[in-house]
């Protein structure tokens, strides 16, 4: 299939500089489970890269290896050019990680812990970037609370800040907008826009496909612990975001006509429903001429409907496709 | 050496010091004092004195250490089994700072807090007895490298613990019955001689023998032999603690 190119394919095709080379990772836990793999990935340098896979995909995984929470079993990944592992100090100083889950010391005030943060990451003091930070994720005014006196969202926010209070080019976000309301959700994904057009390079893993489909520069797709798909997104909405139309025909056809015969049309197996495939990029989508023709050869359809695959169909398949 | 790392974790553990500071340092000083008032002035008076130390000042570092040892302990493997508890150890985990930092950020600050305790209990003790000392230095030396020390073990305890019953059990089981019977009321020198013989193998009675030696100029057991056997214990939690790391024993999948 020429949609499931390799992402050492993908390599050549640009990033000369990857800002995070994962080469034959994988993960075994000591339970025999194998969570990854020989998983290959190139992260681009200032990209929105969105990891999408179903539960227990790998996804949490992949991240805690890269950010050292867990040790690979085999493989390597270097962070802007540094081995994880041998130059663990330069690599994740690089690194800021948001985790899935809500980890807070439910005692400490805002302030305390994101300056617990920076220092932890080896920098200096600076409370005038912290205070942006806290600015930037409406949190300013709750600096002197205690976290657990937040709202899960603002916790979710107090998390970001951790993960910035070090100054990262490098940002993972594990499934940043799960339980997260629609509002706050869309101001996230601003924020991440923010911090791309600031040169950070994001990674975030989403089971919501329409997350990916609106944010990310490129998409990997990962199940049962393989990279199975790493593409441009635009290239992989065209390549399988096609739009179909549906004609319920009035009577059964025995076959399509031969002028109305193209690769396009399809003739369902018992004859009523004809199927017509468009591509949604083009200008001239032939519906307009399909129709008419439609009408001189006197075929009459009682409905019609048309679908478009997302982003969500385009995953599924290929999910189950390999399952 | 990420310094700005250290001092952090070393600031956060202090800070969760001050902000229970009622549990932290007024309740082992209130049981201390109680010991005095109980062993020291109601039933010391009517002790003779032990090796020509009165039974009152007698068991003053005895009490010291006892303080050290279940404090160290607790705040050392609380400090670090929070965190393991919380999830919050991710941060630790991601972050560019060494094992050997964390554990001077954590242990460092355990240690602080029980030689903080210990000098209070040390203070609040001339209040009922009167006694001097011999060696300050030594006295110093002895504290520092108690509360180090056992502030290591109680670091391994955190981390081997993976519920709050066993961060108990260790020090309720273990420490408490070794620490009550390593001479801190006591000379092991008033023991049968069977079990003079094995009060040398508990650790703990070389580590009162040497601090109460310093105060007083008299010891159990030969002062070098405490400082050797004190060494020992910490080197022994040195080199489990770079086996944890080094496999990522339940911190590290």
């Amino acid at each position: 299939m020429k949609l499931l190119d390799s992402p050492h394919l993908s390599r050549s095709a640009g990033a000369s500089d990857p800002i995070i080379a994962v080469s034959g990772l994988s993960k075994t836990y000591a339970s025999g489970f194998q969570a990854l793999k020989t998983v290959d990935l190139e992260i681009r340098r200032g990209e929105i890269f969105a990891l999408l896979g179903p539960n227990g995909a790998g996804k949490t995984t992949l991240i805690s290896i890269i950010c050292g929470i867990v040790n690979p079993s085999t493989g390597t990944v270097t962070a802007d050019g540094h081995d994880i592992i041998r130059d663990f100090r330069a690599a994740r100083t690089k690194i800021g990680l948001v985790p899935q889950e809500l980890t807070t010391d439910a005692f400490e005030s805002v302030w305390a812990t994101v300056t617990f943060s920076r220092g932890l990451f080896g920098k200096p003091p600076n409370p005038a970037y912290l205070e942006k930070i806290l600015k930037d994720l409406s949190l300013w005014e709750k600096r002197d609370s205690k976290i657990m006196t937040l709202s899960g969202g603002m916790k979710r926010r107090v998390m970001i800040a951790k993960a910035l209070s070090h100054e990262p080019t490098i940002l993972f976000l594990d499934e940043p907008t799960a339980g997260v309301d629609v509002e706050l959700r869309r101001d996230m994904w601003e924020m991440v826009r923010r911090l791309r057009d600031n040169g950070v390079t994001v990674i975030l893993t989403t089971h919501y496909i329409e997350e990916a489909e609106e944010m990310a520069d490129r998409i990997g797709v990962i199940n049962k612990g393989e990279i199975i798909l790493v593409e441009d997104k635009h290239v992989l909405m065209q390549k399988l975001g096609k739009k179909q139309l549906t004609l319920h025909l009035q009577s059964p056809l025995p076959s399509i006509p031969p002028e109305l015969q193209s690769e396009n049309l399809s003739l369902s197996a018992d004859g009523t429903e004809l199927v017509f495939t468009f591509d949604t990029q083009t200008q001239e989508t032939g519906i307009a001429g399909l129709l008419r023709r439609l009408n001189e050869h006197g075929i009459d359809f009682k409905d019609l409907r048309t679908s478009e695959s997302s982003l969500e169909e385009i995953f599924v398949s290929l999910v189950r496709g390999r399952a | 050496m990420n310094l700005y790392g250290i001092k952090a974790i070393y600031l956060f553990e202090m800070a969760r010091t001050w902000r229970t500071i009622m549990q932290s340092i007024a309740s082992p000083v209130l049981s201390t004092s109680l010991y005095f008032i109980v062993f020291g002035s109601a039933i010391g008076s009517r002790m003779a004195s032990i090796e020509g130390v009165s039974y009152g000042a007698f068991i003053v570092p005895g009490l010291i250490m006892l303080s050290i040892l279940t404090e160290s302990i607790s705040n050392a493997s609380f400090g670090i089994y929070m965190p393991k508890f919380t999830g919050t150890i991710y941060e630790i985990l991601s972050a560019p700072i060494s094992a050997v930092e964390t554990v001077i950020g954590y242990v460092g600050a355990a240690a602080t807090k029980s030689i903080i305790i210990g000098t209070i209990i040390l203070v609040t003790a001339r209040l009922f007895v009167d006694f001097s000392i011999a060696h300050p230095l030594w006295m110093i030396a002895f504290l520092v490298l108690t509360s180090v020390t056992f502030s290591l073990f109680g670091f391994i305890i955190g981390i081997w613990a993976d519920s709050f019953q066993k961060l108990q059990v260790v020090p309720l089981m273990i420490v408490t019955p070794l620490a009550f019977l390593g001479g801190s009321f006591y000379s092991i020198n008033m023991l049968p001689p069977f079990w003079q013989t094995v009060a040398l193998f508990n650790p703990v009675v070389y580590l009162v023998s040497g601090f109460r030696w310093s105060f007083y100029g008299v010891a159990d057991v030969d002062v070098g032999i405490s400082l050797g056997m004190t060494l020992a214990f910490m080197l022994l939690c040195l080199a489990a603690i770079g086996w944890i790391f080094r496999t990522g024993y339940r911190i590290k999948a």
